[in-house]
């Protein structure tokens, strides 16, 4: 774990912020919610992590916090990969939106937002992305029902 | 004032799709039009969301891999493969040597047929319908052999944690190479038909244009993003599988238009032909069917005997194994899958005929038993033929994933796809479409 000096570097500039970092598959650093823009702009601007591969969340439903939201970065130099994710909690999860880091975060947002009901605090257009604008709910949370019928579809008959 | 000073230039507001016979796939795009410029667009997207994540959640790992198949329906094999390695690399699982030789021969087979399907559709926008007609004819050869292989031409579900479901065919390798001969001739002839062809450069060069630095600060990978001149390919930089030991090269553009991102599809095309001949070359054996003395049992037989509890003496001979009892004689997982009991389902010969077998198949198969891996959490991604395609599973431990995020190549793609297309024509949006390679599947999951 000390050897990694991603990690370590990381751990020297966000020590307070820095809540666990592993190594299992890939490089994972656990960070809590207020400092992931300044994280990301870090990783960004310092390390030449400049593509933001992907963003979703996990819905761990009996823990607390109870959401998870999980980014992962690649670096184009040296070919790095890093993992970051952040412990959202409360009855209305919040995050700060990259979307001023990276454009395709709209996207990623607005679906982790239509999927789990995570609100992306700076983003310009948060709505749902691939569901419709009357569906009741956020499907990938753990206490969605899968048999839930929704308004426009109509109770079975 | 003059007549010309009251007249009102207005911007025109243009739907295409959902169902657009050019879009192929359902996806809807408005676009702003001043005369003939886009001038703004939006893409909405979701109209074939069917819950792809949710349903995996709700179904233990194996019963996953019909789903992947669904993801991008031009190369499920690629789909099935990554979806297994994300397991596999949870469980700490390593596969046969000839697993590994089966499973990139069938990506490099999924990836040809996925660019010569692209380049045909964008060939048959631009009028060029014949290029389309042969470009499907060598992707109709391919499906064949896959369906020789899997038994299915699009719903394959052909890999499984720790292996895949058969063993390949006795005589593949001669129709793989021969039909890999026919295949380099029709892209030759696509080749010939587009490359130079004027009508089609003038339509696709300088056209659909994307920068470096825009590429990648929209995160669009594979030949979207080696169009644009960034060399980047998980194939060569994050190896998986065995792609470390092929020799073949990443194929790059230089303007980041419609046309680089034609050639590099071509290119790769090549690539993987390289690739597969190597393969096809290097594949090892699979281990026989045979035991320590060289005693080989008749399937029939052996299950005959274990359905009479006629067992004695057959626990210490393997079967000859194929699928069907039929007599095909076919080899099967045998050679093919992880030597791990936890994890596969053993030969039905072997269940028939003794306990262990009999406890193991019971084990997987019931409900709240099946593959287990530990507790964790792993994002493998490989190579998809439109880009990195990603799998990030979470495990908690039981026989369901707790959660699969898939990373959709095109994903990033479509969420650029409104800026791109700005500043084109209207008649551009449809070949830059094509050169996306969106695939609302796996898009929409």
């Amino acid at each position: 774990m000390s050897e990694n000096p991603l990690l370590e570097r990381i751990r020297d500039e966000f020590g307070d912020s820095l809540i666990s970092a592993h190594q299992l598959d890939q490089d994972t650093v656990v960070i809590s919610r207020g400092a992931i823009l300044e994280l990301a702009r870090f990783l960004k601007e310092q390390l030449g992590f400049e593509v933001l591969m992907d963003l979703t969340a996990v819905d761990y439903f009996k823990r607390r916090p109870r959401f998870e939201v999980v980014y992962h970065f690649l670096a184009m130099r040296g070919r790095k990969r890093l993992r970051v994710k952040v412990p959202v909690g409360g009855m209305e999860p919040k995050v700060d939106s990259l979307t001023p880091l990276w454009p395709n975060a709209n996207w990623f947002e607005r679906e982790v937002f239509d999927m789990f009901g995570i609100r992306f605090e700076g983003h310009p257009d948060l709505r749902r992305l691939l569901l419709y604008p009357e569906f009741e709910g956020h499907p990938l949370r753990k206490d969605y029902p899968v048999d839930k019928r929704q308004p426009l579809i109509g109770p079975q008959d | 004032m003059t007549q010309t000073a009251q007249t009102e230039t207005k911007t025109m507001l243009l739907n295409v799709g959902p169902s657009h016979p050019a879009t192929h796939g359902v996806i809807e795009i408005n676009a702003e039009l001043d005369g003939e410029i886009i001038s703004k667009a939006n893409v909405e997207i979701g109209y074939l969301h069917r819950g792809f994540e949710k349903e995996c959640e709700c179904g233990t790992y194996t019963q996953c891999f019909p789903y992947t198949d669904r993801l991008n329906y031009v190369s499920p094999l690629i789909n099935n493969f990554a979806f297994a390695g994300a397991v596999e690399q949870l469980m700490g699982l390593k596969v046969p040597e000839r697993c590994e030789y089966i499973r990139v021969i069938m990506s490099e087979l999924s990836r040809i047929c996925d660019h010569l399907t692209c380049i045909g559709a964008s060939a048959m926008e631009l009028g060029a319908f014949s290029v389309f007609l042969y470009a499907i004819k060598a992707r109709e050869w391919i499906w064949e052999l896959v369906e020789e292989v899997t038994g299915a031409r699009l719903t394959i579900s052909y890999a499984r944690v720790g292996g895949v479901k058969a063993d390949l065919p006795v005589d593949f390798v001669a129709d793989c190479r021969k039909v890999l001969r026919k295949t380099s001739e029709v892209i030759n002839e696509v080749d010939q038909l587009l490359t130079r062809n004027r009508i089609f450069y003038d339509r696709m060069r300088g056209i659909g244009l994307i920068s470096t630095e825009e590429a990648l600060a929209w995160g669009i990978t594979g030949p979207f993003l080696r169009g644009s001149g960034v060399e980047y390919d998980v194939r060569k930089d994050f190896p998986y599988s065995i792609y470390d030991r092929f020799d073949f090269d990443i194929p790059i553009g230089s303007e980041g238009d419609n046309y680089d991102r034609y050639l590099v599809r071509m290119e790769e095309m090549r690539q993987s032909m390289r690739i597969l001949e190597q393969a096809l070359d290097q594949m090892p054996e699979g281990p026989t069917n045979v035991d320590a003395e060289g005693k080989v049992i008749d399937p029939a037989l052996m299950a005959d005997l274990g359905k009479f509890g006629k067992t004695k003496g057959l626990l210490r001979n393997e079967a000859l194994i194929e699928p069907t009892l039929e007599g095909s004689q076919r080899r099967f997982h045998g050679g093919v899958n992880a030597d791990s009991p936890d994890d596969w389902l053993p030969p039905k010969e072997e269940v028939y005929s003794n306990i262990e077998a009999l406890m193991n198949h019971f084990k997987i198969i019931m409900e709240g038993h099946g593959v287990r891996p530990a507790k964790g959490e792993v994002y493998y991604f490989v190579e998809g033929a439109n880009g990195e395609l990603g799998f990030y599973v979470v495990s908690d431990g039981t026989d369901r994933p707790w959660r699969v995020r898939c990373h959709p190549p095109c994903f990033p793609i479509m969420a650029a796809f409104s800026q791109i297309i700005v500043g084109d024509q209207i008649a551009d949006l449809i070949p830059t479409f094509g050169s996306v390679n969106m695939i609302a599947g796996e898009l929409d999951r």
